[in-house]
């Protein structure tokens, strides 16, 4: 492939739920392409025993899938190298957030999609709402289910089109028992489960209202796109996300993003040292936060082993797990170390410390949880969320509620 | 108004019970009305009416066809013809749904392509619409199909998209009432820029007025099915009490009763309370509200909690903020409670509320009231709610 080669455009069918037509509509558009002479083939679809779709897929060509074994069982997943190689005009790809078996030369489908979109083929795939990952704490707080299989929200927004495969729960569940969906035996299970009338209609107005917001965002992209080149273009709000090595951070991080993304704003995430530790000693000047000129400055030292000494293994580990996410989800991501070099490092230098780094980044609101686990970073109830709000007084803080407990409802 | 009623009230209240029973009678007697609604023509109502009609005559359901488009698509032309048809008659060069042979006929379902039709002078009567609602009474089930720009309440936002609007149209109401909505979306498919552009706006308001269907059901499934009957989001909503506050109507006692729970259930939609005190920056933080409301399309509200502390000047600048308020478009209450906090907590609760705004004098001006500092009491109280906290 030539540099020059035009990436290809990537249509996302979204639904709510399986059963809603997503495979069926993709395909019967890939009918339609193919009727207009345009070279379309199927790279990976999931049959799922539906009659229905199972004949839709006659009359396309179709990728054979790389079968391959992990732990002794034999998985199937697309063969992108042989759509590569055989590079159609449109290649159908059903579900979008699928992880792909370990082994696979990419973790994620939506990685393999990238591949095809690279060299220029078009894409149509699907998937369900409940899958972003900005949704997950949303899902899981207003339906009880925890979605283990997520989609980076920029993933899904590089999408050409993201189109609404619209049925009724009703609908849905007439389908269901009908045996359309599942086989009787889980159709029945699904019924008492996820597929309850009010879970379904709570996935389907989120399927709608984001492709409402991804409609809009689209028609503001092409709308803003000679404002923003334009110097001293209005000011953006941009949001500073406080991250810990605590659980509830990940809830932060979607909930930050998300926001961002609705409001249009930048968004940053930073990482204060903990006190009762040593400050940052040698190597990092002073550890006051400092500015290096316009974009992303103050104090961040990315990667410095020195700052998470204080962490203990564990603490450590989610602690980067959770940097890793906020980036995943591209956002900006620095590590404060606060103080003044030398003694203990209290609440009010982290709070310093992070207003500081918000002031020089002309960040308009912080975004902090309230911590509420014992043992861990126990120094945030030392106040630090108190003397945040306190501190900040010319700015917005935002405390992020504790989506990741599910309060027992009806 | 009365925002909180328990669960109780309406099981032991015997009158309630029967008019429920009478309303779960008359709604099993009439047909169901299901609405495709698309954003233009070309995004494939037509195909999605008639193939819902064929799969259901395939399961031996009794569909009658009852209205079609002037131009039938040919792809569809053959699916129409698998199932029974009953006309309309040609009135002075309009179509009208033959209403009295379709009772005569009595279908399980009839399929009605075009909802926004106006029948001609001395039809039985003055819009389709209302044919169809006779249907419905008689217990025919019906399946139509509308595009937006045919909703009356629609028609200013799409004349300020496209210059102009159909005259013939259904009321909001009515599209609302339906038992089922499902969106027809498709991407535009148009050379032009500016026309994409004006599609795309039309494409979105249709997607938010399904989305908002969606959530009124959903809210009214929620309130039944938990025993939760008359909650006061629904009352409040049902009965538009925006700017009821005006006159210092007193809102929901503070009570546990009403934190049943059932608020942070539905949780779709961000909903945003802007608690308003007598010195708080309310511009800011109502503007604010606003525009985040208006981000992700959610409501806004604004709230004040009376206190018996409050001088003349506080209620006149408290009047002030609700001005304020009403002006941004939000529902305004005025509350009565002895804790603030729990007041404004339980509000929210039963309002779905997602995000509180306050300002930072919430501290100043209640320290004095209750032990501890308000704000942080309602930053550790607001469980599964965002406090966002507003410079002064």
């Amino acid at each position: 492939m030539g540099a020059e080669t035009k990436r290809g455009r990537l249509k996302v069918f979204l639904g709510y739920a399986a059963g809603v037509g997503k495979t069926y509509q993709m395909l019967t558009e890939a009918h339609e392409l193919k009727k207009q002479g345009v070279d379309v083939v199927i790279g990976y679809f999931e049959p799922h025993r539906r009659p229905d779709t199972i004949a839709l897929s006659h009359g396309l060509e179709t990728i054979p899938r790389k079968a391959l074994e992990y732990r002794g069982a034999r998985f199937e997943e697309m063969d992108t190298d042989a759509v590569l190689r055989r590079h159609p005009r449109v290649a159908v790809v059903d579900e979008f957030p699928h992880t792909n078996v370990p082994g696979s030369p990419r973790l994620k489908r939506w990685e393999d999609v990238h591949a095809l979109l690279d060299a220029g083929i078009d894409v149509l795939t699907t998937m369900n709402v409940q899958h972003l990952e900005s949704l997950n704490d949303q899902i899981w707080q207003s339906t009880g289910v925890r979605v283990r299989e997520t989609i980076p929200d920029w993933v899904v927004k590089q999408a050409d089109e993201v189109v609404m495969v619209d049925l009724t729960p009703q609908a849905l569940m007439n389908r269901l028992k009908r045996g359309v969906v599942y086989p009787p035996d889980r159709a029945k299970a699904a019924l008492e489960n996820f597929f309850r009338e009010s879970t379904l209609a709570a996935l389907r107005e989120l399927a709608i209202r984001q492709t409402a917001y991804s409609v809009e965002s689209r028609h503001l992209d092409e709308q803003e796109a000679p404002v923003d080149a334009a110097p001293g273009a209005g000011r953006r709000e941009r949001l500073l996300l406080v991250i810990t090595p605590d659980p509830s951070s990940a809830a932060l991080i979607r909930r930050g993003r998300r926001v961002a993304d609705y409001l249009r704003a930048d968004c940053l995430a930073v990482y204060v040292s903990p006190p009762g530790r040593r400050g940052a000693g040698e190597g990092s000047g002073n550890g006051r936060p400092r500015s290096e000129g316009p974009g992303v400055g103050g104090s961040s030292i990315e990667n410095s082993t020195l700052d998470l000494r204080g962490l203990s293994a564990d603490e450590r580990q989610r602690l980067e797990r959770h940097l890793a996410f906020a980036r995943g989800l591209q956002i900006d991501t620095r590590i404060l170390v606060p103080g003044k070099g030398l003694g203990e490092i209290d609440a009010a230098d982290a709070a310093e410390a992070i207003v500081t780094f918000a002031r020089q980044n002309h960040v308009t609101q912080i975004f902090i949880t309230r911590q509420k686990r014992r043992g861990m970073a126990a120094w945030f109830r030392t106040g630090l969320v108190e003397r945040l709000v306190n501190l900040a007084r010319d700015m917005q803080v935002t405390i992020v509620a504790d989506r990741s407990t599910r309060k027992a409802s009806s | 108004m009365g925002h909180t009623r328990s669960a109780q009230d309406s099981a032991r209240d015997p009158e309630a019970l029967l008019r429920q029973l009478e309303a779960a009678e008359r709604s099993a007697r009439r047909g169901q009305l299901k609405i495709f609604l698309g954003y233009a023509s070309g995004v494939g109502k037509s195909f999605k009416l008639f193939d819902e009609g064929r799969r259901r005559h395939d399961r031996g359901e009794d569909v009658v066809v009852a209205a079609t488009q002037p131009e039938i698509p040919p792809g569809i032309v053959a699916v129409i013809r698998s199932m029974d048809m009953i006309p309309c008659r040609d009135t002075a060069g309009i179509p009208v749904i033959d209403v009295p042979v379709l009772i005569a006929r009595h279908p399980q379902v009839c399929l009605i392509d075009g909802l926004a039709y106006d029948n001609p002078p001395g039809s039985r009567h003055a819009r389709r619409y209302q044919d169809v609602e006779e249907l419905i009474e008689a217990g025919i089930s019906v399946i139509t199909t509308i595009n937006l720009e045919y909703i009356a309440e629609q028609q200013e936002f799409v004349r300020s998209v496209l210059g102009k609007a159909p005259a013939q149209v259904v009321p909001q109401a009515f599209i609302q009432g339906a038992d089922e909505i499902v969106v027809v979306d498709a991407p535009p498919e148009t050379d032009t820029a500016l026309e994409a552009q004006q599609l795309s706006l039309l494409r979105q308001r249709a997607l938010l007025l399904a989305a908002d269907v969606v959530d009124r059901q959903l809210e009214e499934y929620l309130q039944l099915h938990s025993g939760w009957a008359g909650g006061a989001s629904g009352a409040g909503r049902a009965s538009g009490s925006s700017g009821s506050g005006s006159g210092g109507a007193a809102g929901p006692a503070a009570g546990p009763s009403s934190s049943s729970g059932v608020g942070s259930t539905w949780g779709t939609q961000e909903r945003i309370l802007v608690c308003m005190t007598p010195r708080a920056n309310a511009a800011a933080m109502l503007e604010s509200g606003r525009r985040n409301a208006d981000r992700f399309h959610g409501e806004l509200f604004a709230i004040y909690v009376m206190q018996d502390s409050l001088t003349e000047e506080d209620k006149m600048a408290l009047e002030r903020n609700a001005t304020l308020a009403r002006a941004q478009l939000a529902q305004v209450d005025v509350l009565e409670g002895r804790d603030p906090v729990a007041t404004i907590l339980d509000y929210a609760r039963s309002h779905g509320i997602t995000q509180i705004f306050v300002g930072h004098n919430l501290r100043r001006t209640w320290r004095a009231r209750i032990q501890g500092t308000p704000l942080d009491q309602l930053i550790r109280d607001a469980e599964g709610i965002d406090v966002r906290v507003f410079p002064h």
